[in-house]
């Protein structure tokens, strides 16, 4: 267990070094996040005139309304959904590009292209798409006996808003799933076809293990895209319509905080959404450490 | 040693940037008067030119309107830049932020209060009786000024009316006619979308109340105290609501979703009728390639024999404070909104953009020029407002977080059309969410 460390003399370099970062750091995460922990224990009229301080009073209102407990559920399936939806449609782009000789720069540009269009852009091309009355889709969509309307149909506006969201995601899946199938050593691909194993198999029993680091890796990633960068899109198509069904928490803290003006309780909600950030990260850290050891 | 300095550089910028120039500030120094507005496209030129007209009228004082997003945005700026002292002098506030800018204390300079310390009086009975009343005190004085007013009218489509065997002159002036119009535009013309409407909440709620006299919230709709409770959900607005089901059900009423989403359907020519505000009239001549016109919203004569006047959209300027501001600076505020209160200056903005004139006056030239008998459509909103007796039912809604509970209300009313609740439940339940947003409302305003 000897291990050797380099020390460089004096403090004021590696300070000065890192002060940029720290700075930052400081200005955009830690104030800022200071300020919803203040803001969670008080209550405030929106120009902050008079403020009290309530204590735990506005996460204790959090969870007694059903509604709140109702989006946790539906921000879970949301999550789980998008991320299943686009890492498997990035995987099987991913293995189709690995074996294209002939135009792949092409397709591989096609395929990242979508990751440059703002999520309110991307949301307006659906919105042209499937609009229920004016929508060039929903004449397709009535011809095959759907009756599209997602402004009045819960399912059909979650699997819009699901869709729209993954689609945005596939490129940047798509890039790591390349680069990690690219890593994996031809010869031993080359070795299992030998031993007759068809395509199914080889990815089975050798690429998918292989591509498990960066499985886990972009598991983490869009868990967290789902739950937060997902609000442009989904407040573009449905305000969380019809109903509530398409509200997650991060369009529940933007209606309650910015809309509605309620600072207490959109805090409090941002407070929840942090911890719950915070948890899946140092899962993700655990996992990674104890693959690390394994190997 | 170079390195260093380019490190200390670089961390001197990153904090500038995070901090916000101060070239972004919106107070500015004397002889500028900051106008914060929401008004985007042909709309926002039409503020440029309002001001610009102020600028050349007199030297003393040059207002500089800014374009800071939608309602919501523009308020949610003004609210954060007073929080840093830095709020501008006059903002436009829109017509359901009014009881939250009450609420505002010190942030905001009311209107009575801007004109008595400035010498500048501004005299409430300049302006119509039905746009001033919802930005006045429950005693008759003004809070904020009027500035752009619309109220919902019915849009229809006379090819459509006339292909159904409807007369577009002879329009539905009840429901029960709107119904039966309904059932020929879908059964003889074939509309895809016979009746519509934009901003549900609004027009066939809020409006409707007003329009029947029928109380939306205790305390004279909220007028008079923050302890409001919501009694939309008694059976003349459950009628109502079923009526739109049953409507729905047919597919002679199609909805079209929240807030402003419902304007793309009637330009699209598939539908009959839509409930929209007087405002959309310029986006429909510039989109709508068939003849349409604008007619009064129905009323239901069995709910009340004579309908009044309906309630106002739209927006009002109010005066906001700031830690180093001078009389002068707020002197400058109060001249600036007697100049928008002139005839003239009045029905320019109106014949502009599409608004009714606010003043008493506007109108009057309007009229007098001949504009409203080349543009019959204009009129209709005018005559809306006007019509009747203003009752405490109907000179509008001063409920906190009022926004909020008109979405409530959509969200209720998008379960009930999926067959998920019956008019009564999405009502009641509707008016218990809302009271419930209320209370916050009303604990946060007493700290």
């Amino acid at each position: 267990m000897s291990e050797r460390r380099t020390v460089f003399p004096g403090t004021a370099l590696p300070v000065l070094l890192l002060a940029p970062q720290l700075l930052l750091t400081a200005v955009f995460f830690l104030w800022p996040a200071f300020g919803a922990l203040t803001a969670s224990v008080q209550r405030s009229d929106p120009f902050g005139i008079s403020t009290t301080f309530v204590g735990l009073e506005n996460f204790a209102d959090l969870l007694a309304d059903p509604l709140y407990l109702a989006a946790v559920w539906r921000t879970l399936v949301f999550c789980a959904a998008v991320s299943l939806l686009s890492m498997g449609a990035a995987l099987l782009l991913a293995l189709c590009a690995d074996g294209v000789v002939r135009g792949r720069v092409f397709y591989r540009t096609a395929l990242i292209w979508p990751y440059a269009v703002a999520p309110v852009v991307s949301a307006a091309v659906w919105l042209l798409m499937l609009h229920p009355q004016i929508g060039w889709l929903t004449p397709a969509l009535e011809a095959l006996g759907i009756a599209w309307n997602y402004r009045l149909d819960d399912t059909q506006a979650m699997l819009l808003v699901i869709l729209a969201s993954a689609w945005k995601q596939v490129s940047y899946n798509f890039i790591f799933f390349l680069a990690g199938l690219q890593a994996i050593p031809a010869n031993v691909v080359e070795a299992a076809r030998m031993d007759g194993a068809g395509p199914v198999r080889r990815f089975a029993t050798i690429l998918f293990p292989l591509l498990a680091p960066t499985i886990g890796f972009l598991l983490t990633v869009n868990i967290a895209y789902s739950a937060f960068e997902t609000f442009g899109t989904i407040e573009a198509l449905t305000q969380g319509g019809p109903g509530q069904a398409t509200q997650t928490l991060m369009v529940k803290v933007y209606r309650d905080g910015v809309v509605n003006l309620d600072l207490g309780a959109s805090s409090a909600q941002s407070v929840v959404l942090m911890a719950g950030t915070m948890g899946l990260i140092l899962l993700q850290a655990r996992l990674m450490r104890r693959r690390g050891d394994a190997s | 040693m170079n390195r260093r300095h380019l490190l200390l550089g670089s961390a001197a910028l990153a904090a500038a940037g995070a901090l916000g120039l101060p070239a972004a500030r919106a107070q500015s120094g004397s002889g500028v008067l900051t106008i914060w507005h929401a008004m985007s496209g042909a709309l926002g030129d039409e503020v440029n030119k309002v001001c610009a007209a102020f600028n050349a009228a007199q030297g003393a004082v040059r207002v500089e309107p800014i374009f800071k997003g939608n309602y919501t945005e523009t308020m949610t700026a003004a609210v954060a830049a007073f929080r840093a002292g830095q709020a501008p002098h006059l903002v436009q506030v829109f017509e359901v932020g009014t009881g939250s800018m009450l609420g505002a204390g010190a942030a905001v300079r009311q209107a009575w209060q801007l004109a008595e310390e400035s010498g500048h009086p501004i005299d409430p009975a300049v302006y119509v009786e039905a746009v001033r009343g919802y930005y006045s005190l429950p005693d008759g004085r003004m809070a904020s000024t009027p500035f752009n007013s619309s109220t919902p009218v019915t849009w229809i489509n006379a090819t459509l009316f006339e292909r159904a065997g409807l007369d577009p002159s002879k329009p539905p002036a009840t429901w029960e006619e709107v119904v039966a119009a309904g059932t020929a535009l879908k059964a003889k013309a074939g509309a895809k979308v016979p009746v519509s409407t934009a901003w549900p909440s609004w027009i066939l709620m809020e409006n409707y109340g007003a329009i029947h006299d029928l109380p939306y919230a205790t305390k004279a709709n909220g007028f008079e105290g923050l302890d409001a409770e919501l009694v939309f959900n008694t059976p003349p607005y459950v009628k109502q609501i079923q009526r739109l089901l049953d409507m729905a059900k047919d597919g002679t009423f199609v909805y079209a979703g929240r807030g402003a989403s419902g304007d793309q359907v009637f330009p699209a020519g598939d539908c009959g009728m839509s409930f929209n505000s007087s405002g959309a009239r310029a986006g429909f001549v510039r989109d709508a390639k068939f003849p349409f016109k604008a007619v009064l919203l129905p009323y239901d004569p069995q709910v009340k024999a004579a309908p009044n006047n309906s309630i106002i959209g739209g927006a009002s300027l109010w005066a906001m404070t700031a830690p180093s501001r001078t009389p002068a600076e707020y002197a400058a505020a109060a001249a600036f909104l007697r100049f928008l209160a002139e005839p003239k200056t009045d029905a320019r903005w109106a014949e502009a953009t599409g608004y009714v004139p606010v003043t008493h006056g506007g109108g009057d030239v309007l009229k007098a020029e001949g504009f409203y008998a080349r543009n019959p459509d204009a009129e209709i909103p005018v005559q809306q407002l006007k019509r009747g007796t203003v009752t405490v039912n109907s000179k509008g809604l001063r409920l906190g977080r009022l926004p909020e509970i008109r979405t409530i209300l959509e969200e209720e009313l998008e379960a009930a059309l999926q067959g998920r609740q019956s008019a009564q439940t999405a009502l009641d339940s509707a008016v218990a969410r809302g009271n419930k947003v209320l209370r916050d409302f009303e604990r946060s305003m007493r700290g």
